[in-house]
């Protein structure tokens, strides 16, 4: 199954990685090829951790990325970048969002928040860590972030022919189009200089 | 045109493209965007009802009537709504009637596992497995044509995976259904025990039919490819043994898998040299596959426990174990919590401090009232659970003589329309010695599931107005005094405890405060801060469990991008040191 190309997003619920898997799987979609995508839905929406996969080829079969299958994972909080890792490929992109969402057992004082994540990840597999937070805040909306890391992850894939930019202009709310075509440009240069 | 659909879409469009009329569901994950979908197509009428029994019996109420007719539900829904299917089956249809039960292996969002085939066999109906969506809108079509042709309700069995994942689909038209004339048929429409026992036959000689369809349907196929290796397969597991197995693996996959075609079987086993039967949960194709005598590698090699996958697959048949990196120590547990501003909260904060008390809980967001640091609830079963496990636990301590406790019983608004108002009636039928206070948590939606409208909160689920029915009206009419109370206002949900335990007469209370996540409720929101040079650092504020709150450089901190101002940390702080910050107003 090596003509299919795995992809996860791993986030914290309310981050907006649904938005970002339906952009990709709109410019993947309109590009011909044969998509599947798997989102769970439900209890883990409260504040838990929540994954996106994104599966595309000649032909799909699987909607799920088994361990060690995908070859780009985007994080958009860190500590969920060490939670997915192992759905990572050894030799696959690790797009890391260098951005906290504290959980509640932190929040509660029961456990501390860990440090050197991004230190960690590095040492493992091959990282792109930046504040993509920051980088959408900059442009005037913080909430862009997600967008900032679609355009990062798009880099990584480096397929020339795909066109996702028409696909976030035609996916995002009216209102929003300019900043977030920009956040997603920014998101492409800040991988740009890291790949 | 082609879409990219998860298998609730393509499910939706199914419905809508057989021609059904009326559809009636209750939520529950992984089913509910089935109806949330269906909810588009202006030609259905579409509802929810108060449970899944409700929503079944006026399904196929509706296909008595002469129309198409569909109704939707979780795998343990379908236990709510089992007594009226088994009949349902005797019955027959007049318009076609189609049962969607989606099951959720793994319990991603469910208190049990349950393989929801075995009601199938056990109500004798014919069944379709979807594997994806296009599946889903192929063999909702088919199942409408089936029923009318079979005079059968047909069930449509779906799970997490196939409801949840998107995949390519090309919608068609819509088909045009006349609605058939009602006539009066009492012999096949009232099942007393003479008419059932006088249907019976009937009954067994159209399994005896549907197993000749089941020979014949296209959704019955084989793939051959190889001669070594076959594979009898069937929903998204069939896709997971696409990628497990070589090239050269053929494949029988069974979309219709109840009644099961045996000559297909057997022919398929004949033409290979080593079958596998690769099935997700209960071994239900595979117990039919041996009593054929063939033999076949499945359970316990394929696990019957939880969602299979391709890699547990490779693991599980051919031992191999991916490679991977992992850093355990680099991520802690981020369980779900209630929201920053849930009304839930108040009333967990308060009831932990009635010490002596045991809680009997319900199923909902308020399940997470469970979780630390609120611990607030002693036990959970099932929907309409909270009323009477009280019921029950208080009759044991009446037996034994320990009834000087207090129960506190809980259910949810949508909950209590469920299935908790007989529990209100059993206990004042059958009133304990033992104190017990019944509670509705009435947040004036169904939120767990993704804020519904329920009989309580005024409109329908395409926003029309509806009577109210008023909770605190049916709990006094069944015997109850009640106090309606804000829960957010921790000395008032205090008190309204106090009193509901003092009070000689059956007391309930309904906690009252809307969910902040309904979209039309949406107002100017306050935020609370703290004033961080006053804290003196005694995290009371973090005993309330909210995801906005916690430490930061040693004092407390409220994360303003979350709060909501709820001020139920305000109202614990002992040191008055959290404040109401002030309205933002926009230029
Ligand atoms: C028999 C059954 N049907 C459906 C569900 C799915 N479900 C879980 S919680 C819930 C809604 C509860 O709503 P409510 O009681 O109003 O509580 P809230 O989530 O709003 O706090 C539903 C429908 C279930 N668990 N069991």
């Amino acid at each position: 199954m090596s003509d299919v190309t795995s992809i996860v997003l791993i986030g914290v619920g309310g981050q907006g990685t649904i938005l970002v898997s339906k952009i990709l799987t709109h410019a993947l979609m309109s590009h011909g090829y044969d998509v599947k995508m798997s989102e769970v839905h439900g209890m883990a929406q409260r504040g838990g951790s929540v994954s996106t996969q994104v599966r595309f080829g000649k032909k799909v079969h699987s909607p799920l990325v088994g361990k060690g299958e995908a070859d780009i994972l985007v994080a958009f909080e860190k500590m969920e970048a060490a939670r997915g890792l192992g759905c990572l490929k050894q030799d696959g992109i690790l797009i890391v969002n260098d951005f906290e969402i504290v959980p509640l057992p932190v929040a509660a004082g029961r456990v501390p928040y860990p440090d050197g994540i991004l230190d960690a990840l590095s040492d493992k597999v091959r990282t792109i860590a930046f504040d993509a937070a920051g980088t959408a805040e900059a442009l005037g909306q913080t909430r862009a972030m997600n967008v900032v890391l679609l355009g990062a992850l798009v880099e990584a894939l480096s397929l020339e022919a795909l066109n996702v930019r028409d696909s976030v202009a035609e996916l995002v709310p009216e209102a929003s189009r300019e900043v977030n075509l920009l956040a997603f440009d920014a998101g492409r240069d800040m991988a740009r200089a890291r790949l | 045109m082609k879409s990219l659909w998860s298998g609730n879409e393509a499910t939706a469009r199914g419905i809508y493209e057989a021609g059904v009329s009326v559809g009636s569901a209750y939520p529950g994950t992984p089913s509910t965007e089935i109806f949330e979908s269906l909810e588009q197509y202006p030609d259905v009428y579409c509802e929810w009802a108060p449970n899944e029994k409700v929503a079944l019996e006026v399904a196929y109420g509706a296909a008595v009537g002469g129309v198409r007719a569909v109704t939707a539900m979780k795998h343990v829904g379908l236990n709510v709504a089992a007594d009226p299917l088994f009949t349902a089956s005797y019955n027959g249809v007049r318009g076609g009637f189609v049962v969607i039960t989606a099951d959720d292996p793994s319990m991603h969002s469910s208190q049990n596992e349950q393989d929801n085939r075995h009601y199938a066999k056990a109500a004798k109906i014919p069944m379709f497995e979807p594997s994806d969506s296009e599946d889903s809108l192929l063999m909702m079509k088919e199942a409408f044509r089936l029923s009318e042709r079979y005079d059968t309700p047909v069930l449509f069995r779906t799970t997490t995976r196939v409801c949840h994942s998107k995949s390519i689909v090309e919608a068609g038209e819509r088909e045009t259904v006349e609605a058939k004339p009602y006539e009066k048929d009492t012999a096949k429409y009232i099942m007393t025990p003479a008419n059932a026992y006088a249907r019976r036959p009937f009954v067994e000689e159209r399994t005896r039919r549907l197993m000749q369809y089941a020979e014949t349907t296209p959704f019955n196929r084989t793939e051959m490819n190889g001669t070594k290796i076959g594979v009898i397969t069937s929903g998204i597991a069939y896709h997971y043994a696409k990628e497990v197995f070589p090239a050269d693996a053929s494949f029988l996959k069974l979309g219709f898998t109840c009644p099961m075609p045996p000559e297909k079987i057997r022919a398929f086993a004949a033409a290979v040299d080593t079958l596998y039967v690769i099935e997700e949960l209960d071994p239900f194709i595979e117990t039919f596959v041996r009593t054929l005598g063939l033999d076949c590698i499945g359970k316990p090699t394929v696990p019957e426990m939880y969602e299979l996958n391709p890699e547990r697959l490779r693991e599980a048949l051919f031992g191999t174990k991916p490679a991977y990196q992992t850093l355990p120590e680099k991520h802690v547990a981020r369980p779900p919590a209630l929201c920053p501003g849930c009304p839930h909260r108040g009333l967990f904060v308060t009831l932990k401090k009635f010490k002596n008390a045991i809680v009997t809980g319900d199923i909902g967001c308020y399940t997470l009232g469970a979780a630390p640091p609120l611990e607030s609830i002693d036990c959970i079963v099932c929907m309409g659970g909270g009323f009477t496990l009280a019921q029950g636990l208080a009759k044991a301590f009446d037996a034994s003589g320990r009834d000087d406790r207090v129960i506190f019983g809980l259910v949810g608004d949508s909950t209590f329309f469920h299935s908790g108002m007989t529990g209100a009636v059993e206990m004042i039928y059958n009133r304990a010695r033992t104190k017990i206070v019944p509670i509705v948590l009435d947040n004036n939606t169904t939120s767990m599931t993704g804020q519904q409208e329920n009989p309580g909160t005024g409109m329908r689920m395409r926003g029309e107005v509806a009577q109210v029915v008023p909770i605190e009206r049916v709990l006094e009419a069944i015997g109850f005094a009640v106090i309606v109370v804000d829960p957010q206002d921790l000395d008032k949900m205090k008190a309204a405890c106090d009193e509901a335990v003092k009070s000689e007469a059956p007391t309930a209370i309904v906690t009252r405060r809307p969910c902040v996540l309904i979209k039309r409720l949406r107002k100017a929101r306050r935020r609370c801060i703290v004033d961080r040079e006053q804290c003196r650092k005694c995290k009371r504020c973090l005993s309330v469990g909210c995801p906005a709150i916690f430490f930061k450089d040693g004092a407390s901190f409220i994360d303003q991008t979350l709060c909501v101002g709820c001020t139920v940390c305000l109202q614990v702080c002992p040191f008055d040191v959290i404040k109401m910050a002030p309205l933002e107003v926009k230029a």
